[in-house]
């Protein structure tokens, strides 16, 4: 095999893994527009304040420790003791339903039936706030995450494939358990919401708010509802990143990357949310290879995903697998 | 009492269509004015200029601009920093390549650079829009900053990839460079906001500005009702990137004086301006100046209680201020959705009737 072609292969296969990790996130955005409508900036930031909580649980760290210490002049800093990971993420889930009860009860319900476009801004600005408080509570440094997740190099894959095609390819384990984590939410997504009472529920006022509410349908418990969801696929999304290049701020930027994900799988489809992060994860990394490295100067995975929805939104404005777009004066 | 019509009569049409028909107003205008021009040049400081003056003037230009395209015309757009990033580069092109022409016509020109680059980004406006739009200007956003940054005809081949404005003098004062004075520099921003406001406030009252208002209120059908949604947006991209590049070259040539675009026009700096105009009252150009002047305002209050009276860490004040603007741009959309420009206007209502209270 040339060995041009294997490089492409392996492009290829490692911009599959980014793009399973983008649609995680991007998953995150659609459960949160399906249900009620609104453009969750925020999921980002989401994500990184989960693995940020997930990371200070983990070492025992003390909330706000920092203000506390400005304030009173007191040097807390750890409460002395390590979390197991399982016990953290249940812990972390918890702190993720706290907040999203907390945002359904204090921002979102009082801006039910505003445009779209005042709850889109009301997320960024959720998005500086949450930012702001994640950092106040554990600190700014970079953090690790480590809940066990095998990392490094998959040396079977590199040892099968050098024996048989000449070429060892190499590919992280972490992004193969990633992909296995993505694909079994996604089935559990889709059957949570096929077969469960609540999931039904959840389709219902997705389908349409007034007709769910007049069969009884509570629209608050499922705006809680898919807002903990979404919190709980923004920790997932936080644990693979976070253990793959550190909780740092840059974590809450691929929500920037998730959004030309959605717009290519279109809003409100869950399976477009899959299949636009594979296209974006492949075609940016083909792009930066094939074309962007040698010709460009490099780093075109900055704007690439952003031009590539843009162009093909011109085409098919609903994106590959949203709803029609009908507009009635 | 104070605030009020009676007697207040208009006996010409000129009158009738003034800016500011209530005289309350106009002389208020007029005492803003005088004040900006004549008197807080002799009283500033370095200090104060830099730190206050000029990011206020400069980011209530861009606040101007953004407003005409998000306020006015209901196009949302979060690829102010690119688009200030074309004025910037624009403007330090023209600077070192005709040193003789005046600082003026340079800022004029990015401008109008500017204003083409917004056209073509603007074109996808008429097939996307909405939050789709909202995402597509994050392409120009990234695309503009990557290509200031790899490009090194922009920053004429320069070591470091920054740009730093050489020294220029406007009707023989230093106003770019090391050897600038304060009042100067103020002075030569302030013209350049007194410009912006006065012609988009024209234009929003005029013709122009009433085909933005109908697209943005329902596109299909001001499209029924004989407005050109084609020229419509594309006018409103074209102005709007003009004001959003002249603040972009002032931002660039007078107040920082070096730019790495990477950091100083990244997409912070878009969403900053789109909370100045959210902050201030999308739709007013009073909003913008409230805005801007509030977002201003905030980082350095925050400091001087933060850092200097209570004597906080500044990464801890950095963070608060976070939660802070955070906050308060949810508390303001659920509160009060048109921003301080509407507590004006509540309070002019108030003011109308004071001491009387219907």
């Amino acid at each position: 095999m040339p060995e041009q072609l294997a490089f492409t292969i392996e492009v290829f296969l490692n911009g599959l893994m980014a793009g399973v990790l983008y649609a995680l996130v991007a998953l995150g955005f659609v459960l949160i527009y399906k249900a009620s409508g609104i453009f969750n900036y925020a999921q980002g930031v989401m994500a990184l304040f989960a693995a940020l909580t997930l990371a200070g649980i983990v070492d025992g760290q003390v909330p706000f420790s920092h203000l506390i210490n400005a304030i009173f002049g007191t040097d807390v800093h750890h409460f002395g003791w390590n979390v197991p990971a399982f016990v953290a993420i249940l812990l972390t889930m918890v702190v993720m339903i706290g907040l999203a009860y907390a945002v359904q009860r204090l921002v979102f319900r009082h801006l039910v039936g505003q445009e779209p476009i005042i709850l889109f801004m009301a997320t960024i600005g959720l998005a500086y706030f949450l930012e702001g408080v994640g950092d106040l509570m554990w600190g700014s440094d970079i953090k690790s995450i480590d809940v066990g997740l095998p990392q490094g190099l998959n040396m079977w894959i590199d040892e099968t494939t050098f024996n048989a095609l000449g070429y060892g390819f190499f590919i992280d384990n972490l992004d193969i358990v990633a992909s296995i984590i993505a694909a079994l939410l996604v089935v559990g997504l889709v059957l949570f919401a096929q077969y469960t009472k609540q999931g039904r529920a959840m389709r219902a006022v997705a389908d349409d708010h007034q007709a769910a509410l007049s069969v009884g349908v509570s629209l608050n418990f499922i705006w809680i509802l898919v807002w903990s969801l979404a919190g709980f696929v923004a920790l997932v999304a936080g644990i693979m990143w976070g253990t793959k290049s550190g909780v740092q701020f840059s974590l809450s930027l691929i929500a920037l990357k998730a959004l030309p994900v959605l717009m290519l799988g279109g809003f409100t489809s869950i399976p477009g949310a899959i299949v636009g992060g594979l296209i974006i994860g492949v075609g940016e990394k083909l792009f930066e290879f094939l074309i962007g490295a040698p010709f460009l100067g490099g780093a075109t995975e900055n704007w690439f995903a952003y031009m590539l929805a843009l162009i093909f939104l011109v085409f098919r404005p609903q994106g590959l697998f949203g709803e029609k777009i009908i507009e009635r004066v | 009492m104070f605030y009020r019509e009676a007697g207040d009569f208009s006996t010409s049409y000129a009158e009738d269509s003034q800016t500011f028909p209530i005289k309350f107003d106009r002389y208020r205008y007029y005492l803003v004015l005088f004040l900006a021009i004549f008197v807080v040049p002799f009283m500033v400081n370095d200090y104060w200029v830099n730190s206050l003056f000029l990011p206020f003037l400069i980011y209530a230009i861009a606040a101007i601009g953004l407003n005409i395209l998000v306020g006015y015309c209901g196009q949302v757009s979060l690829g102010t920093g690119g688009f200030m990033a074309v004025g910037a580069y624009a403007c330090y092109k023209l600077m070192t390549s005709f040193p003789d022409v005046s600082m003026l016509i340079h800022v004029l020109i990015a401008g109008v650079i500017t204003a083409a680059v917004g056209v073509l980004f603007g074109l996808p406006s008429l097939r996307i829009k909405g939050f789709y739009l909202a995402v597509a200007t994050l392409a120009a956003q990234f695309f503009l900053v990557w290509l200031f940054n790899r490009v090194p005809w922009f920053y004429n081949y320069s070591a470091s990839g920054q740009i730093s404005a050489p020294e220029r003098t406007f009707l023989g004062f230093n106003i770019t460079g090391a050897n600038t004075q304060a009042w100067a520099t103020y002075l030569f921003c302030l013209m350049f906001v007194i410009f912006s406001a006065y012609v988009a406030r024209n234009l929003t009252r005029g013709s122009v500005g009433r085909k933005w208002m109908a697209i943005r209120d329902m596109d299909i059908a001001a499209e029924i009702i004989g407005v050109n949604p084609l020229r419509a947006k594309l006018t409103a991209f074209a102005v709007s990137s003009f004001f959003i590049g002249i603040s972009g070259a002032l931002f660039f040539s007078i107040y920082l004086g070096a730019v790495e675009v990477g950091e100083v026009f990244g997409i912070q700096k878009s969403f900053l301006v789109l909370f100045m105009i959210i902050i201030g009252g999308l739709g007013s150009i009073f909003g913008s100046f409230a805005g801007a002047a509030f977002l201003v305002l905030l980082p350095v209050a925050l400091k001087i209680v933060g850092v200097d009276w209570l004597g906080w860490p500044t990464d801890i004040v950095a963070h608060l201020q976070l939660v802070i603007v955070g906050g308060l741009i949810i508390v303001f959309l659920i509160a009060e959705p048109h921003g301080l420009a509407q507590l004006w206007r509540v309070a002019k209502e108030k003011l109308r009737l004071w001491p009387f209270p219907h």
